[in-house]
């Protein structure tokens, strides 16, 4: 085991590029032409004016992806924790200046471009935290002390996401977070504690929640209650998946989104669309694609030979199951609905950008899966 | 390296757990969704299927508005509009522009329908036209397959029948705009009003109601095929004004061409009989918005149209005053009512002299006698007794200067000033300030509503408060009886004293108002004059002698006043005229005063109970 299987220094372009994952690559290519049909059927049976739209910023995306895959990993390990305070000064900017929607600032407008820095944010913590925790042996991370320094960088975007308010996204970065510090190898005991605190604490938090977060969750509980207000989205989103059957009603042919009668359904409800259409068969074909994309950051992660694009790989790969597993429980009316997006398929420039990113980084720790990192004991 | 294998077995076990759980989960998803399509399947197609039929909202009816006997004033007129539903249409610009062919639309018009459909739902209908004609209406519904998404609608619209009789009282109504929509969706429906004046703006949550849920059938394209469950809203309450319609025209009518307001209350309960403003406007116009020129020629007219004189118009109440100077000094102690001051034409104090408007002066009055000849020196000389203090406390518990019960949002406060308002403002208040004060001038600013509560509170003795509202669908509301009211705690005599002056005025021969005098099955009225001087120009012509306020420009006449009740032993009505620049109370406001309280007492409005007679209801229609 002591030979030196680390490739001492950066190698080139050429040989960089035979090493990206292109399987991985084709694979999101994929769920991005899914997402260009979806688009073309609630436009209407045309490519205007969502799917040309979604085709150009997923090419725009996948050149961003490529060129973040050829920087070294190790560069951007350096860079993780600035990387990590510019998604906090993003989050402190749109407190600031950010666009008011629906009774939330979450948009900051950068340059004609509209970003949300929560969503940047969750890549940038993955990277600190890993940059952390591919410092902590075995040993070391048994200490509380060692811990608290990872357990306040998510908590510091946490509570700024809960206050613009948008309390989805913050469940979901804190959840990211922990799924991290399981990853690294903290103790399960400690989990457990959390767990039950948060239990615990859950009353009281409910008693915190803005008006139309708790109104959600009243929805949620009895969508039927309200059929023309709040609770609308949910019925109709179930209403269409379930009269798309096994089969589905066919490309172009379904009723509930061309009638509009589905309210948002090029962004948040694109999948009811697809269900609708290609019924179960669809449907699951879809979650089918989503798996293998999870399944290729466990790959990933499991071949690479350092800790940090370990750790880096399991957490965007999480961060893309999360993404995935509460929109598809949110139009299926599993849990509150909360305005997230399917990566690569929803229209929208911010997410899918930021979603390239994301996966540009997993491709480097890639590409770099056999160089060399300093030793766990000195820093980065 | 050994530590670093642990790790990595640590993290490559705990990987496949994460795996495993994401696996299961996105398993369990796949499961929920096997649920809602496969085995609930029917259930939801079902559904699917009455997705065509679509709920839609509709406006409920607006609340009616009518008199203290029933006579509508505000009600509701059924017309004809047509209704986009983008939902409906492929497209809306085509939709359009078909529609232009057959009913030509403005390009503002288009402007704003597009800017709607943008801005709401796409299931909520948005207004297309609105007063379409019969012909236009056969128009559309004969070429409707040409205009998917255009419905025509049966709607109301806010019909007056008193026009500018009322026009003040009731207010108006106009199409809502985009922060009334934020406030309440329904307003959103095609057809609703916000009240923008009057009471229609002051009851306004009340008059419009709830929405209700009709349930349509339509097909595939989203055409109405029939309706299969109508949820009616709750209508608009109706609300019923202690006014009575059938006085309101006949003292409009006796106000005639001038810019004058009155108000006529029922001295015992503060109802307000009549409220009358003229020059006035007709509130339907503001139905479909009001034209530019319009609008121009309200706002420039020199008599204010659109302003309601009555609550909103300030003026120095002049010798009307006197009787709250004259309260303030018994109260205090420094006069009583046998007290006698002599009046020699003027009172000198310090270097300054303030004359009578007698010259040669009153000689010795009491304070019965003041009143009657309105003599200035005797009030210059309670008022210094009394200090300015005391009367400014005096006329807040009469209704002056302060914000009286009326449902009006258009009332002004007016002004009654005192000694800490003057420092407030960086002055000193000086004796000569307060001696003016003692025949209504000053920095005095009091509306005709307030003069009117005044009068009723000295008459009945009571605390009244005026107000409009009698009835919420049928329900009397509190206030319509006098033992709802506190007494004034202010000693009978005295009153009584203020009255007798009052009644010299009109009554007793050398009385300033003789032409007021009334006598009507043995009813008299008891009143006081007043004339409010222009200051500036009223100083600058004394000095040249021979002065006569008559041939001066109509805008720097004083303004005339009269405030009167009756019947004199058993006050139940109340009333103030404000003549604007009509020069003499005696003369210009005395007589119109008597007109009015002598229609009071034939309609007497307050004791009838009855249903209105059949010649008044012609008359509301005329």
């Amino acid at each position: 085991m002591q030979e030196r299987l680390w490739r001492e220094t950066s190698f080139g372009i050429t040989a960089k590029l035979w090493q990206i994952n292109w399987l991985f690559v084709i694979l999101l290519c994929v769920l991005a032409a899914v997402g260009y049909g979806a688009l073309y059927s609630v436009g209407g049976g045309s490519a205007e004016p969502y799917a040309n739209r979604h085709a150009l910023r997923f090419a725009f995306g996948l050149v961003l992806m490529l060129s973040v895959a050829l920087i070294d990993i190790r560069v951007i390990a350096r860079f993780s924790w600035p990387l990590y305070a510019v998604g906090v000064v993003l989050l402190l900017l749109v407190a600031r200046y950010g666009h008011v929607g629906k009774g939330a600032q979450r948009w900051l407008e950068i340059a004609g471009l509209q970003l949300q820095p929560s969503e940047l944010m969750k890549i940038f913590l993955v990277l600190a935290l890993a940059s952390w925790f591919h410092r902590a042996s075995y040993e070391r991370i048994r200490s509380i002390l060692f811990l608290l320094p990872p357990t306040i960088a998510v908590a510091l975007p946490v509570f700024l996401i809960l206050k613009e308010p948008n309390l989805g996204t913050a469940i979901v970065t804190a959840l990211l977070g922990g799924i991290m510090f399981f990853a690294a190898g903290v103790r399960i005991w400690k989990f457990v504690v959390i767990a039950l605190a948060l239990v615990a604490a859950a009353p009281i938090a409910y008693h915190h929640l803005h008006e139309y977060q708790r109104q959600r969750i009243m929805t949620f509980l009895h969508p039927e209650t309200d059929p023309l207000g709040a609770g609308y989205n949910i019925l109709q989103s179930k209403i269409a998946l379930g009269s798309g059957g096994m089969w589905g009603k066919g490309f172009l042919h379904g009723t509930q989104a061309q009638l509009n009668f589905l309210p948002e359904k090029q962004t948040d409800f694109i999948f009811t669309t697809i269900a609708e259409e290609f019924g179960f068969v669809g449907g699951v074909s879809l979650i089918g694609l989503l798996v293998l994309v999870v399944f290729g950051t466990l790959v990933m992660a499991l071949r690479c030979r350092h800790q940090y694009g370990r750790l880096v790989a399991i957490g965007i790969g999480t961060n893309f199951f999360l993404y995935g597993f509460v929109n598809l429980a949110m139009v299926m009316g599993a849990i509150p609905v909360g305005g997230v997006p399917l990566p690569l398929i929803s229209h929208g420039g911010s997410a899918m950008l930021t979603a390239m990113f994301g996966f540009g980084v997993l491709l480097s720790v890639h590409v770099h899966r056999d160089v060399e990192f300093p030793s766990p004991h000195e820093p980065i | 390296m050994k530590r670093d294998t642990k790790r990595v077995s640590v993290f490559t076990r705990r990987a496949l757990v994460l795996s495993g759980v994401q696996l299961a989960t996105f398993g369990a998803l796949a499961a929920k969704l096997y649920q809602l399509q496969v085995i609930d399947s029917d259930r939801y197609k079902l559904a699917a299927e009455s997705n065509r039929i679509s709920a839609r909202l509709i406006a409920p009816p607006r609340g009616r508005i009518v008199d203290r006997f029933g006579i509508a004033i505000a009600a509701n007129h059924m017309n004809w509009h047509a209704l986009l539903i983008a939902e409906q249409t492929d497209d809306v610009a085509a939709t359009l522009d078909n529609f232009s062919r057959l009913v030509p639309l403005a390009e503002h018009e288009r402007a704003r329908i597009e800017r709607e459909v943008r801005r709401h739902r796409r299931f909520i209908p948005v207004t297309v036209r609105e007063f379409l004609s019969w012909e236009e209406m056969a128009r559309i519904e004969v070429n409707a397959p040409d205009l998917p998404g255009i419905v025509v609608d049966a709607g109301t619209t806010r019909l007056y029948p008193f026009g500018p009789t009322l026009a003040h009282v009731v207010g108006y109504v106009a199409p809502p705009n985009e922060n009334d929509v934020a406030d309440d969706p329904t307003l959103a429906l095609p057809g609703m009003r916000v009240g923008r004046a009057g009471l229609e703006k002051a009851e306004d949550r009340s008059l419009r109601g709830r929405a209700g849920v009709v349930q349509l059938e339509v097909n595939a394209i989203g055409r109405v095929i029939r309706e299969l469950e109508r949820q009616d809203g709750v209508p608009g309450a109706e609300i019923g004004l202690t006014i009575d319609a059938g006085l309101q025209q006949a003292v409009v009518e006796r106000l005639g061409d001038e810019s004058a307001s009155a108000v006529v209350l029922d001295a015992q309960n503060g109802e307000v009989l009549a409220m009358a403003t003229s020059p006035s406007f007709d509130p339907s116009l503001f139905n479909s918005g009001v034209s530019q020129a319009q609008w121009i020629e309200w706002t420039k007219n020199r008599l204010t149209p659109l302003i309601n004189k009555a609550v909103a118009g300030v003026y120095p109440p002049g010798s009307t005053f006197k009787m709250v100077v004259a309260l303030s000094a018994l109260e205090a102690g420094v006069l009583s009512p046998t007290d006698r001051i002599f009046c020699p034409g003027y009172l000198d104090l310090g270097n300054m002299r303030f004359h009578c408007w007698r010259k040669g002066g009153h000689g010795s009055l009491d304070l019965r006698g003041a009143i009657k000849n309105s003599c200035d020196v005797f009030f210059y000389e309670t008022a210094r007794r009394a200090g300015i203090d005391r009367i400014a406390a005096m006329a807040e518990r009469f209704g002056l200067g302060v914000k009286l019960g009326i449902e009006l949002p258009e009332q002004r406060r007016g002004l009654v000033p005192n000694r800490a308002w003057r420092i407030a403002h960086g002055y000193r208040w000086n004796m000569g300030d307060t001696v003016v004060h003692g025949i209504g001038q000053g920095f005095l600013q009091i509306t005709p509503l307030q003069l009117a509560t005044m009068v009723a509170r000295i008459a009945s003795g009571r605390a009244v408060q005026p107000h409009l509202v009698r009835t919420v669908n049928g329900v009397l509301q509190p206030g319509s009886s006098a033992s709802d009211w506190p007494e004034l705690a202010l000693h009978p005599h005295w009153l009584e004293a203020v009255r007798a002056g009052m009644w010299a005025v009109v009554n007793e021969p050398g009385g300033t108002a003789p032409l007021a005098r009334i006598n009507f099955n043995g009813v008299e009225l008891a009143g006081k004059t007043g004339s409010t001087q222009i200051r500036r120009v009223a100083r600058e012509l004394r000095e040249h002698g021979n002065f006569n306020s008559a041939r001066l420009p109509w805008e720097f006449r004083p303004h005339a006043l009269f405030v009167a009740f009756a019947p004199f032993e058993a006050p139940r009505y109340a009333l103030s005229v404000v003549v604007e620049h009509g020069n003499a109370g005696a003369e210009a406001a005395a007589p119109i005063a008597r007109d009015i309280m002598l229609e009071v007492l034939r309609r007497n409005p307050a004791e009838r109970q009855n249903a209105p007679q059949p010649r008044l209801a012609e008359e509301s229609h005329a």
